[in-house]
C-alpha cells in the first residue's frame, strides 16, 4: 500500500497560485468528476494533490464587453455567461455533476479512456477565450489556442470571454448512458471572422481551421461545411466510429452556420 | 473527519479523498448508497449534501467535511415510509432495485425544491439516473404522484389511479 498523497487546501486564488508554484509533481483537483473515478480505481496514485474546492476561484464578473470566469466556477452555474456557453453548459453530463464540475476542469480535461472529454473547450475555442494561469514563468493571460496547444502543467486561475456575439450550437445528442459529448460544432461571429471549432474530434476539441478560412474567403455555409474534415484525425471509439464522425460532422457544421443568421 | 450523516455525528478515518460512496458503504455500513459504476455515469449512489443530490463515487471525503449528509436511510422514521418510498412501492417504481436508492434521492431533492415538480423537471432531476430493468415510466409516474397529490399514501401494494399510467 503505498502513502497517502499530500494534500495542498488553499483558501484563496494567491494561495493556491502559491502552492501551485511551478506545478511540479502536483495533481490539480476542482469538482473531483475526473479525478475520483481515478483515484478510486488506482489509475492514478498522485503525491501532492492540489484541492480547490476552498480556493475561492468561483463566480463570474461581468466587464465591459466580456465576462470573466473563475476557474472553479461549476459548469451548472454558467447561467449568466455569454453565448454559447449556457447552452452548451446544458448538455454536459447530467445536473448533478454540472453541480460540481468546474469549467476550469472541463477547459483542462484530457481524453479519456473511452471518448474525448471537456466538452466545453469548443465553445471556449470559438469565443476565443483568453485564459489566466500560473505556473513555470509566473502568470499568463494568452488565447485559448495557444493554452491547449502547449497542454497540461499550468494551474487556470479565470477564463475571460467576449460577450454579445452571433453564434450557432448543433451536436449530436449523446446516448443516455454516456456523459461525454459524441460529437459538437460551435461557430461564433467575433470582429474578425467567423470562428468554428468542434468537440468530439480528438483529444482536445479543435478549430476547423479549413472552414473558417473557406468562409473569410466569402464561401457560403454549403460549401465551408465540406471542409469540415481538414486536417483533423477523427477517432474510433465507444461513442462513434471514425467514419460516423466524419459523415456528420460537415451537417453539423452546416447546421450551426445556419444559426449564425 | 467530522460528518453527519442521517443525522448521527459520525468521526471517520478514511484518507481524505477516499469517495464519499466507500466511506459511506465501508466504514460506515450504510448500504443504501450503491457503487454501480463507481465513475458518475449511471446515479445509484447519489445521496444528499447539506440536502443537494450529489454522486457519492464523486465526491472525496474532504469536501464533506462538516456536512450533513442524507441516505435513503434516512428518509423514513422508521415506522412510516416516506412518501416519495410509500410512491415506488404502491406505483411498481422499483424492478430489482439497484437504482431505486439514487432515483428516490435526487427525487427528494427535486421535490423539496420544488413540491409540485412538471414531468419535464423530474425527467431533468433524474437525467444521469439509469435503470437497466428499464423501468422509466413507472419511476417517473411515481415521482409525478408526489409532485401532484395524486400519491395514494395507501397501503401494501393499492395501486392509485395513477399505477395505469
Amino acid at each position: 500500500m503505498t502513502a497517502p498523497p499530500e494534500l495542498l487546501t488553499p483558501t484563496s486564488p494567491a494561495e493556491a497560485a502559491a502552492v501551485f508554484g511551478d506545478g511540479e509533481g502536483v495533481t490539480v483537483m476542482g469538482g473531483g468528476t475526473i479525478l475520483l473515478p481515478e483515484l478510486t480505481y488506482g489509475k492514478l496514485r498522485p503525491t501532492r494533490v492540489l484541492v480547490l474546492g476552498r480556493a475561492g476561484m468561483s463566480g463570474l464578473e461581468r466587464a465591459d464587453g466580456s465576462v470573466r470566469i473563475g476557474a472553479g466556477t461549476p459548469v451548472g452555474e454558467l447561467d449568466g455567461a455569454p453565448e454559447p456557453l449556457v447552452t452548451a453548459a446544458k448538455h454536459v453530463a447530467d445536473v448533478e455533476i454540472r453541480a460540481v464540475g468546474t469549467i476550469g476542469g472541463n477547459l483542462c480535461a484530457t481524453a479519456g479512456a473511452s471518448a474525448p472529454r471537456g466538452d466545453l473547450q469548443a465553445p471556449l475555442l470559438a469565443l476565443g477565450a483568453r485564459i489566466t494561469s500560473v505556473g513555470a514563468g509566473g502568470e499568463t493571460t494568452e488565447d485559448i489556442t495557444a493554452f491547449l496547444e502547449h497542454g497540461t502543467g499550468r494551474l487556470v486561475l479565470s477564463l475571460e470571454v467576449p460577450d454579445g456575439q452571433a453564434f450557432g450550437y448543433a451536436r449530436l445528442d449523446r446516448p443516455h448512458t454516456h456523459h461525454y459529448t459524441m460529437l459538437a460544432v460551435t461557430a461564433v461571429r467575433g470582429a474578425d471572422g467567423v470562428r468554428v471549432a468542434a468537440s468530439g474530434v480528438g483529444a482536445r476539441s479543435q478549430r476547423l481551421a479549413g472552414v473558417e478560412s473557406a468562409l473569410a474567403g466569402g464561401a457560403t455555409a454549403a460549401e465551408a461545411a465540406e471542409r469540415a474534415g481538414e486536417g483533423l484525425d477523427l477517432p474510433t471509439d465507444a461513442l462513434a466510429s471514425s467514419w460516423y464522425r466524419g459523415q456528420m460532422l460537415p451537417l453539423l457544421v452546416q447546421r450551426a452556420l445556419g444559426q449564425l443568421g | 473527519m467530522h460528518l453527519t450523516v442521517n443525522g448521527v455525528a459520525e468521526e471517520v478515518r478514511a484518507d481524505p479523498l477516499t469517495s464519499l460512496l466507500r466511506v459511506l458503504r465501508e466504514e460506515l455500513h450504510i448500504t443504501s448508497p450503491k457503487a454501480g459504476c463507481e465513475q458518475g455515469g449511471c446515479g445509484s449512489c447519489t445521496v444528499l449534501v447539506d440536502g443537494e443530490p450529489r454522486r457519492s463515487c464523486l465526491t472525496p471525503l474532504i469536501a464533506v467535511e462538516g456536512c450533513d449528509i442524507t441516505t435513503l436511510e434516512g428518509l423514513s422514521n422508521g415506522v412510516e415510509l416516506a412518501p416519495i418510498q410509500q410512491a415506488f412501492y404502491d406505483l411498481y417504481a422499483s424492478q430489482c432495485g439497484f437504482c431505486s436508492p439514487g432515483m428516490m434521492m435526487a427525487s427528494t431533492a427535486l421535490l423539496s425544491e420544488h413540491p409540485n415538480a412538471s414531468r419535464e423537471q423530474i425527467m431533468e432531476a433524474l437525467e444521469g439516473h439509469i435503470c437497466r430493468c428499464t423501468g422509466y415510466v413507472k419511476i417517473i409516474a411515481a415521482v409525478e404522484s408526489v409532485a401532484n397529490g395524486s400519491a395514494a399514501g395507501g397501503t401494501n401494494g393499492a395501486v392509485a389511479s395513477g399505477g395505469s399510467r
